[in-house]
This record gives C-alpha cells, sequence and structure tokens, in this order.
C-alpha cells in the first residue's frame, strides 16, 4: 500500500491522525508527517484516513 | 450484508451527510434502488470553503465540488426540494409532485441560516445570511474594499466572514451578544483569544451588544444598522451569522418529533414524539439531533463537517443492520481558521463545567484547553497545537463508548 498526501490541500485539521494514528502524526510544528508505505493489515485504517479527510488531501493506493 | 426486505432506499439531502450515507449503502452491500433528493440544483458541493476561500481567492471562486463516492448507481433528483414525509404510506413527495415510495429513508436535509430576529422588520437589500453556494457567491460580489460590513454574530461563521472581509480591505465590525466571541462553545480563554485575534487584525468587536434595526436608503438597499447600545453603524452590506436552523420543517405534520432538529435514537433512527421509532427512517448530519454521551446523552444537533461525514454512514449501517444496530459513539470535532490560527477541537467544549488551561501564549500562537465536566474530560480545544488533540480523543472515544438513551421526546 502506498500513501501520499498533498501537502499543499493539507490544512492539519488532525482527522487522519485520529482515524490511523499508526500511519499519520505530526510533528512539533503541527505538520503532517505519515509512513509513505505502511503494511497491508492497515488498509482499512488507511482507507477511513482518507474518508474523513475535509480537504481530500490523503491518497490511498492498495499493491496491486 | 443487506436485508432482503430493501428494495427502495430513499436519501432526502444530497450534501455530504447525504452523500456519505449514500455511498456506505452501496459499501455496505446495498443493491436495490438508490435516489437521492436534493433542494438545490447544484451538484453537491463543499460548505467549508464557502465561509473562506470562496470569499477571499484573487481569481475567481475556487471549484467547490463534491466528489460523488464510487460505484454510487444512484437516481439524483436535484433542485426539487421534499415537501412532505407520509411514514404510514412510506412515501416522500417532492415539491414538483412527485411521489418516491422507500423501504429505507434517510433524512439528510441539514440546516438554514437563521433570519432576522422578529421585530426587525424585513431587512432591506444588502443584509445577508450565508448558507449555501449561492449565499456566498453573491456575498463574493459585495466584499469590495473599502466598504463597511457590519457582522451580527462573532460564532465560528461571522468570525470567519469577518476574517475573510478584512483581508480584502473591508471595514468591519463584528457585534456579539455575548460578552466574548464563542463563549458558549468554547468558553471564556478561547473566546478571549479569538477577540484579540480579531482586534489586531483591525476589526471592530462589539460585545454584549445586538442588531435592533436597520436603515435603509431611497434606493431601498441598507446604509447601516442601529445598535441595543442606541449607536448606529454606517453599512454598505450587513451580514447575519445568527446560527443555524435545522431544515426539519418540511416535515411538520408526519409524526417525526423535529423539535430543534429530527429526534434520534442513539443509532439515528427517526422518532416519534412519544420515543418509538419511525419504521425504516433515519437521520444524519445538521439535520438530526442526536443523544451525544459527552453531554450525559442530552440530544444535540451539531452542525459540523465530521458529524455529517460519521452520520451519513452511521445512519446508513444503521439501515442495514439485520439485528439491533451499533449506537453512534464518533466523537465529535470542529475547526475554524481564524486570521492564520488554527483552531482546531474534540469533543464538546459546550458541555463543560470547567475549564483547564494547559497553555496559553499569544505572541507563540499557541493555545492548548482541557474541558470537563463533572471532573470527566469532556472535550479539548487547540490553535497551533493539533499534534495534541489525538490523546483528547483516544481519551474521550475510550470514555464515550457507552451511549445512554435519554428520555422520549418531549
Amino acid at each position: 500500500m502506498r500513501i501520499t498526501v498533498d501537502m499543499n490541500r493539507c490544512e492539519s485539521h488532525g482527522q487522519c491522525v485520529f482515524a490511523a494514528p499508526e500511519i499519520f502524526s505530526f510533528d512539533e510544528d503541527d505538520r503532517l508527517v505519515h509512513d509513505p508505505a505502511p503494511a497491508g493489515a492497515l488498509l482499512g485504517a488507511a482507507g477511513k484516513a482518507a474518508a474523513v479527510c475535509p480537504v481530500r488531501a490523503v491518497t490511498v493506493t492498495p499493491d496491486a | 450484508m443487506a436485508r432482503q426486505a430493501l428494495r427502495e432506499i430513499v436519501v432526502v439531502g444530497a450534501s455530504l451527510a447525504g452523500l456519505r450515507a449514500a455511498g456506505a449503502l452501496r459499501a455496505g452491500g446495498y443493491t436495490g434502488s438508490l435516489t437521492i433528493v436534493g433542494a438545490e440544483r447544484h451538484p453537491p458541493y463543499d460548505r467549508p470553503p464557502l465561509s473562506k476561500q470562496v470569499l477571499t481567492a484573487p481569481a475567481g471562486p475556487p471549484a467547490t465540488a463534491l466528489p460523488l463516492p464510487g460505484g454510487l448507481d444512484a437516481r439524483r433528483l436535484l433542485g426539487r426540494p421534499a415537501v412532505r414525509l407520509d411514514p404510514a404510506a412510506r412515501t416522500v413527495t417532492l415539491m414538483d409532485g412527485t411521489r418516491l415510495g422507500y423501504d429505507g429513508l434517510v433524512l439528510a436535509t441539514g440546516a438554514a441560516a437563521r433570519g432576522a430576529p422578529a421585530g426587525l422588520g424585513r431587512p432591506p437589500r444588502g443584509v445577508r445570511t450565508l448558507r449555501g453556494l449561492d449565499d456566498a457567491l453573491a456575498l463574493r460580489a459585495e466584499l469590495v474594499p473599502g466598504r463597511r460590513l457590519v457582522i451580527a454574530g462573532a460564532g465560528f461563521l461571522g468570525g470567519e466572514v469577518a476574517a475573510a472581509a478584512r483581508s480584502r480591505g473591508l471595514e468591519v465590525t463584528l457585534v456579539e451578544a455575548g460578552a466574548r466571541p464563542l463563549e458558549r462553545a468554547a468558553g471564556t480563554v478561547a473566546g478571549d483569544y479569538v477577540a484579540d485575534l480579531h482586534r489586531e487584525a483591525g476589526i471592530a468587536l462589539r460585545t454584549r451588544t445586538t442588531v435592533t434595526g436597520f436603515r435603509a436608503g431611497a434606493d431601498g438597499r441598507v446604509t447601516g444598522v442601529e445598535l441595543s447600545t442606541g449607536e448606529r453603524l454606517p453599512a454598505d452590506v450587513v451580514l447575519l451569522a445568527l446560527g443555524s436552523v435545522p431544515a426539519a420543517g418540511w416535515l411538520a405534520g408526519s409524526g417525526v418529533a423535529t423539535g430543534g432538529g429530527v429526534h434520534c435514537d442513539a443509532s439515528l433512527r427517526a422518532l416519534r414524539p412519544d420515543g418509538s421509532a419511525v419504521p425504516g427512517v433515519v437521520a444524519a448530519g445538521d439535520v438530526a439531533r442526536a443523544p451525544q454521551p459527552l453531554a450525559d446523552g442530552a440530544r444535540l444537533a451539531l452542525g459540523h463537517w465530521t458529524n455529517a461525514v460519521e452520520q451519513g454512514a452511521a445512519a446508513a449501517a444503521t439501515l442495514l443492520a439485520t439485528g439491533a444496530p451499533p449506537p453512534f459513539t464518533a466523537v465529535p470535532s470542529f475547526w475554524s481558521d481564524l486570521h492564520g490560527a488554527r483552531i482546531r477541537s474534540v469533543g464538546l467544549p459546550s458541555a463543560a463545567d470547567e475549564t483547564r488551561v494547559v497553555e496559553h501564549d499569544r505572541a507563540g500562537g499557541r493555545l492548548e484547553i482541557a474541558y470537563h465536566r463533572q471532573g470527566r474530560l469532556v472535550g479539548a480545544l487547540t490553535v497551533g497545537r493539533t499534534a495534541r488533540l489525538a490523546a483528547y480523543r483516544a481519551e474521550l472515544e475510550a470514555s464515550g463508548t457507552t451511549a445512554r438513551e435519554p428520555a422520549p421526546a418531549a
């Protein structure tokens, strides 16, 4: 699974961090950081994170 | 797995909650007929930018279309408001006379802007409200640099429009009935913080004051407002940002309890006044008044983006449930962007009886407040400290998973 975040859209709402803390977190300046290639078992949480992003900045690409 | 009995589901409301409900129905395995009814002619759009980027983007309003969930396979009837529900016959009637039968019905009609209070008379031209895309485009056209804008109500919407208009070079006055902005939603410390942000941006903030009348020129256009202090303020444009009212008026006479929004049980099933569920009917989003575990089970209608998203999915799950549907216990959250400050909140700060200020650094642009009710955490709010919210939210999620049922609706 690949995760990309459009940082031009991201407004640090934190919804992805709430939905999938294993993948998303903030640094000390409230800037989002994420694991670009998390384990496939986290696909459900990643999908939820993408669905709750208010600015649709998160894209999840499952492995083929 | 979808119940065999469901063959025809109607979703009334084509905005965020309705679309998310429709998407969740398909994702949940529903393969029957699906119809989405919308009052507005516009294709579904995103509302948060209406009080921000739509007003400020220099090159013209940005695209705000909401993407449709994949594989929706739904009939969409836009520009056709629902006007009547008959739960006995299981039909919804639209303004053009179309009658739709349903096995399952999602009520997601949202909310409308609260208009001028009774007693102010009919507002003259140039007095506006902001709720939909048409409102935002009309307001945008009025935001000409140098003009004087008076906003009644310094809540989230009023504050965001004030910030947007100020950034475009208008003279802005915020008139607020309370002692400070956002006091009911977020308490005194956050309210004072926001008041400072407004004043530093050059916005005139008038608290403990209300608009009591309008003045208009010979051409019928507003020229000013009268205040409760006896003063008159000149104004070229006036925005009434006095909150919203759940759009449940069309359900009058249907037998659904609708005071302050559609009364729901913990699984978002619509209720009659005696507290019994209306068969096959659920509600989601701004129109739904659902029990909130963080407010001791009191029914609240929350006009927040994430509430629409999560209730849309939960209402769909309730329709599709074969046994007892699970209670809706998602932790609320809201945000506001003001003068570059990112205000982020989880839980229900408005339900608190005590606020604990963890960090308060105006110069550094940082604020962290924990909200408690009877000693228990019910919410948190940060500015510039979103990273701290995740722990609060996890605690709220762990403690709030048992929804308590309130007494039957009055």
